[in-house]
């Protein structure tokens, strides 16, 4: 496949309407999200920013699609990495399913192009960031490694 | 909680596949036929070892088209770091992690 992706995977024991607001309503990402949040009037066509504490953005993007509690797409370009921001857009893709008690929460990032330095480094944060949100909606509090923004970054 | 990471140990105590794992760690999102390929093990003893990971949540399936694409899908595996991983230990235990790697890649150069 000439393009890279990767898919995570997690159940988290909350409703859909829950787990959208956590997603997308800063007052929870900067919990769970290095003290990030995102700015977008979520309507498809309608720009989006993921803000950086100090005020700088440090991805941005366009919502392709947008149906909640159930799915969210939108494009997403790093600009605080210039050596990511040429990579171009990627696409991310938040599908939510209830299960039971839970719901399967299933994120994809993938670029078209192959062997993704973006797909690569963002690999390493995905995993954290969704424990993190599954830790923070089931127990109430979210993993200490990711309430603040990284120092030097 | 403790269902889901039964699962997961149960998953991962088998050699081949904690081998299907490295091998989607190397290269992430491959076909049944492409992850058979250099092993020696049946097309039906993979497709076992997978619904196992599947299962343990170890694995994600994506179909595109007619084609069903394996990820390795790391969340479980953070999960059981993170509930045993202290907050300070974290940059403690990287550094030991890198000397490791790199006291042993002196050893084996």
């Amino acid at each position: 496949m000439a393009d890279s992706r990767f898919v995570y995977v997690t159940y988290i024991r909350t409703t859909p309407e829950t787990l959208w607001q956590a997603l997308v309503e800063p007052e929870f990402t900067r919990r769970y999200w290095v003290e990030t949040w995102q700015e977008s009037a979520w309507q498809p066509g309608a720009a989006w920013r993921l803000m950086i504490p100090d005020g700088r953005v440090g991805d941005s993007g366009e919502i392709v699609e947008i149906d909640p509690p159930r799915r969210l797409v939108h494009t997403w370009r790093v600009e605080f990495k210039p050596e990511l921001r040429a990579e171009g857009f990627s696409r991310l893709t938040y599908e939510l399913e209830p299960q039971g008690e839970s719901v399967k929460l299933t994120v994809t990032h993938e670029i078209e192009r192959p062997a993704s330095k973006l797909i690569d480094e963002v690999s390493g944060g995905w995993p954290l960031i969704l424990a993190s949100l599954k830790s923070l909606l089931e127990t109430g509090a979210p993993l200490v490694a990711t309430t603040r923004w990284p120092e030097g970054l | 909680m403790d269902g889901d990471l039964g699962k997961a140990f149960k998953a991962l105590a088998d050699a081949s596949r904690r081998r299907l794992l490295d091998r989607l760690h190397a290269d992430n999102g491959q076909t049944l036929g492409e992850l058979c390929a250099p092993l020696a093990m049946t097309r039906q003893a993979v497709t076992k070892h997978l619904a196992v990971l599947e299962a343990a949540n170890l694995v994600a399936v994506v179909w595109r088209g007619r084609e069903k694409f394996h990820y390795l899908n790391p969340v479980p595996i953070h999960e059981i770091a993170e509930r045993w991983i202290g907050k300070y230990e974290r940059g403690r235990l990287r550094v030991l992690a890198e000397l490791k790697r790199n006291l042993e890649e002196a050893t084996d150069g």
